[in-house]
């Protein structure tokens, strides 16, 4: 009978609080660098090497004592939350492009703490914080697509594997990187149909039969690796990576050209990739139906849009996207498969999704503070073993948990994500 | 277009849902399709919709039959639907919505909005709506929500438009405009399927009535006809649409004191902005308002299933403040609550009626004897409350989802009754309940009160609140507009719940 639920934003207009949780994280990060990089930071120099030899332009080198670099961000950073507290009192969310700002400030003032004495290398940083973000950045555009039309994709690490692995091994076999790149989109798709028939049309818990995939591949691939491969690697697991192909001019750019550039094909892919997935999701008619999916799937179908078919493509080429990640592992970067080589990125990529609010640019920035991540901790390691890397390494998973924690805003996915819709 | 319906036949397993219904509706012509709750109406329409296959029988549009496998074939022989959970998306814009599933496309599929907006301003100019295409759905007051429901419809060229109990969410201001809109639509050609069980209503607005009670067509009636012999159609026997009550006895307590109190729904926001009364032993004080305006969030603060913002309000029961009590505790000091949804929150589907009879008292006496629980005790206590409360069930071990809303409600009532309280909890009673039902859960409603019980009513249906109330409050937007005796008027009532104050 007569009954309405209570849709979100009917109390919009009654009163929005100020949220002043952002300006206290920033604040907080900014005294921390005030203190430790800037009045109590060592005072030898540190050299940012920003211009590559074949730039176009060339940028001089910063060269600055450690100290005054980290009072000089710490200053800026200070400014920033004090703009943000005056957002948060005006009862206004603060800008994303603030937040950015923020982060790239903190980011350079660790940087010339760390390296203090040192070179800063600023292309090679970045360009492999470009390549060891690649897998999550593709492992996220799949758990978008899976979710934004109703599903919740666990299997992502499962995926990655299963990618990374095909890649290889058909790679090898057929001496031919790209029959590879196609066979690891097409195996995770597969997998990705394992999931999409279970939990579509039998309705089986979405989290379950992601978990129970993601083991599943584990066993597999561990099996075959120690059964079949590493008896062969050279003929089995050899496959070599993508050449790295100069764009020209872009990658004459100053700081980012060689970086982002001057790489290979799965690098490329990605570049396409993103903008495209925001296009069809939020410029085409496919990308609206299946948004309306994952919303409210019972009013999707009253206007005719086939919600089971729906689910089931998008969640199988999110699957193919994914395995796209998990060959830019392998034939995109490393050069051959390892056990469990995937080491939890299909779970930072489920994470980064929320962080990037299921915006495929959003999810590819957030993807990207995790690749930094990665490129700092091994770099940290060589240039300065005294300081506490792994600490340094934990803050792109905290700041997830912050901002998934609801500090940042509103979180709020497709409403229908991870329920079945089951039809009379 | 001419619709006709030759003996559908719709079952559920060994329910007969529809039983050979056969309806008539005549182009241009608003026809009313009154039952009572679980008549059959929705799952009638829900077949002509396409979401539902009949069993038997036949749709026929201008003297063709019929064949739809599903909603989309159903919009394209032009039947739209309003229906009674809005099918809006409500993240999307009221264009984005209006055109899903029929979306207007530039090249490579991309969308054309303009074209999108265009078509909403146009037929909302024609009908007078005033819907922005560029708002966002959950913006939105419910009213509108339902306006772009029917451009929805009208965007499709529907020539049948079934709207599925739309007055429910409405203020009755909002239904007039409503009526209206519907007239205007029937002048332009479009037929109208009207599904109701407000008598006042049918009598209002409709050209011609088809009275279903229990899957079956039990005749036609005029808007002429008088309100009681609807309802005697619609129920099967004579109904006495007044409850009989004496003036109330006031006593000298004041059984709840609410003051100042701010609670925030699920999302954070202010649900319940500032709300204080206060609720005499011997009275019936009645929470009216439009479904959504922090009625639920009122209930459950109460009771305490939602915190109280700290510092921001107090709830004193008999002169106790009971802020800091446990939801437990709260029961214990006398509180009987009724909830708004009893499937979710009054019962255990699964449980028998039994069990759900003990499930605020499991842990003591009568039902438990130390860590145990009295079987024969609770079957014994079971079978008096059944018989109490006339309760139509083959027997205590039935599970409660296999009863009636009716019956389920009774269960519900039955246990909250049968302790001893000192105040009276019910949130929307007699929702998706049959008439018999209704007019007992009213009589024991008034038999508390006349006992000397304080009571606090909430509800959305305005007959019921003053059918019941002593005194009426009347909530919107989180705040409490005003209090009026039960001698107000509908229309004072209707401009209070649209937040006019009185």
């Amino acid at each position: 009978m007569s009954r309405i639920e209570v849709t979100s934003g009917m109390f919009s207009q009654v009163e929005r609080k100020p949220s002043l949780k952002a300006p206290i994280v920033m604040s907080f990060v900014a005294i921390v660098s005030l203190v430790f990089f800037g009045i109590l930071g060592p005072t030898s120099v540190v050299h940012f090497q920003i211009t590559e030899a074949n730039a176009l332009v060339s940028i001089p080198d910063l060269n600055l004592p450690s100290n005054s670099l980290g009072i000089w961000a710490s200053v800026v950073l200070l400014l920033l939350t004090a703009a943000s507290f005056w957002f948060g009192i005006a009862r206004k969310f603060v800008p994303r492009v603030l937040v950015i700002v923020f982060g790239l400030t903190a980011i350079v003032a660790l940087l010339g703490w760390i390296a203090a004495g040192a070179d800063v290398p600023v292309g090679f940083l970045l360009g492999n914080t470009l390549v060891l973000a690649l897998p999550i950045i593709l492992g996220g555009m799949g758990g978008i697509m899976s979710e934004r039309v109703g599903v919740v994709n666990i299997a992502i690490e499962g995926q990655l594997l299963t990618g990374a692995f095909v890649a290889s091994v058909v790679g090898s076999i057929t001496n031919n990187l790209w029959v590879g790149l196609i066979a690891a989109m097409i195996a995770a798709a597969l997998l990705s149909t394992v999931l999409a028939s279970l939990a579509i049309k039998y309705l089986v818990d979405q989290i379950i039969i992601g978990v129970l995939l993601n083991v599943l591949v584990i066993g597999v691939t561990n099996f075959l690796y120690s059964q079949v491969i590493s008896q062969d690697n050279a003929n089995l697991n050899f496959p070599g990576t993508f050449d790295r192909i100069p764009i020209p001019l872009l990658s004459q750019l100053p700081v980012i050209g060689d970086a982002f550039f001057n790489q290979g094909a799965t690098v490329y892919l990605t570049f396409l990739l993103v903008p495209a997935l925001w296009f069809i999701l939020f410029r085409t008619k496919l990308g609206l139906r299946a948004r309306a999916v994952g919303e409210h799937p019972l009013a999707a179908d009253t206007v005719g849009i086939n919600v089971a078919k729906t689910r089931f493509w998008w969640v199988t080429l999110g699957g193919a996207v994914a395995g796209l990640g998990g060959a830019a592992i392998t034939i995109g970067n490393v050069g051959a498969f390892g056990r469990e080589m995937t080491g939890g990125q299909g779970f930072i990529a489920l994470a980064v999704v929320i962080l990037g609010r299921w915006q495929p640019i959003y999810v590819s920035i957030s993807a990207l503070l995790f690749g930094f991540a990665i490129i700092l901790r091994i770099w940290a390691n060589q240039i300065n073993p005294v300081i506490p890397v792994d600490f340094i390494t934990m803050v792109p998973y905290l700041v997830t948990l912050i901002a998934v924690a609801g500090f940042a805003g509103r979180v709020r996915g497709p409403a229908a994500s991870g329920k079945p819709y089951e039809k009379n | 277009m001419k619709l006709e319906l030759r003996g559908v036949t719709k079952r559920f397993g060994t329910l007969v849902a529809n039983d050979r219904i056969n309806l008539t509706v005549e182009p241009g012509e608003i026809h009313a399709l009154l039952g009572e709750n679980g008549a059959g109406k929705s799952t009638l329409m829900n077949v002509l919709y396409g979401l539902y296959q009949a069993d038997e029988g036949q749709i026929v549009l201008d003297g063709v039959a019929q064949n739809f496998k599903g909603p989309g074939d159903a919009m394209a022989a032009g039947i739209g639907m309003v229906h009674q959970h809005f099918m809006l998306i409500p993240v999307f814009t009221v264009a984005e919505n209006v055109v899903l599933g029929n979306e207007p496309t530039k090249k490579f599929g991309l969308l054309d909005l303009e074209a999108a907006r265009k078509k909403v301003r146009e037929l909302s100019d024609r009908f007078g709506f005033d819907v922005d295409p560029d708002a966002v759905i959950e913006d939105l007051p419910v009213g509108v929500q339902q306006r772009v429901e029917i451009i929805k419809s009208l965007i499709r060229d529907a020539k049948v438009l079934v709207l599925d109990e739309p007055t429910a969410v409405l203020t009755p201001q909002e239904t007039d405009e409503l009526m209206q809109i519907m007239r205007d639509l029937a002048k332009s050609g479009t037929s109208i399927i009207f599904i109701t069980h407000k008598l006042r209503e049918v009598q209002a607005v409709s050209d011609k009535i088809t009275v279903i009670r229990q899957g079956k067509v039990v005749g036609e009636a005029k808007p002429t006809d008088s309100a009681s012999e609807l309802a005697t159609m619609m129920v099967g026997r004579e109904v006495d649409l007044k409850v009989d009550k004496a003036v109330a006895k006031l006593g000298d307590t004041m059984t709840l004191r609410v003051e100042d109190i701010h609670v925030e729904d699920d999302r954070k926001q202010l649900a319940v902005d500032g709300v204080s009364f206060n609720v005499q032993a011997g009275e019936v004080l009645a929470i009216a308002g439009v479904q959504g305006n922090g009625q639920t969030e009122l209930a459950e603060a109460l009771l305490g299933l939602r915190p109280v913002l700290k510092g921001r309000g107090a709830i004193a029961l008999n002169d106790k403040y009971i802020d800091h009590l446990s939801v437990r505790k709260r029961l214990e000091s006398g509180i009987g609550y009724v909830p708004e949804d009893r499937k979710k929150d009054g019962l255990v589907g699964e449980f028998t009626i039994a069990e759900n009879l003990m499930l605020n008292g499991s842990y003591g006496k009568p039902f438990a004897k130390g860590i145990s629980i009295d079987f024969a005790n609770r079957d014994r206590i079971a079978d008096e409350l059944i018989k109490e409360f006339d309760v139509r069930t083959p027997s205590a071990s039935t599970h409660a989802e296999k009863l009636s809303g009716g019956n389920q409600q009774k269960v519900v009532v039955a246990r909250e009754l049968s302790r001893e309280v000192n105040l009276l909890i019910v949130s929307q009673p007699t929702r998706g309940v049959d008439v018999g039902s209704i007019e007992f859960i009213h009589e024991r409603i008034i038999a508390e009160r006349d006992q000397g019980k304080a009571v606090l009513l909430i509800s959305t249906e305005l007959d019921e609140v003053l059918a019941l109330a002593d005194r009426i409050a009347v909530m919107y937007r989180g705040k409490i507009v005003g209090i009026v005796g039960a001698d107000a008027t509908r229309e004072t009532l209707g401009k209070m719940m649209a937040g006019v104050s009185a």
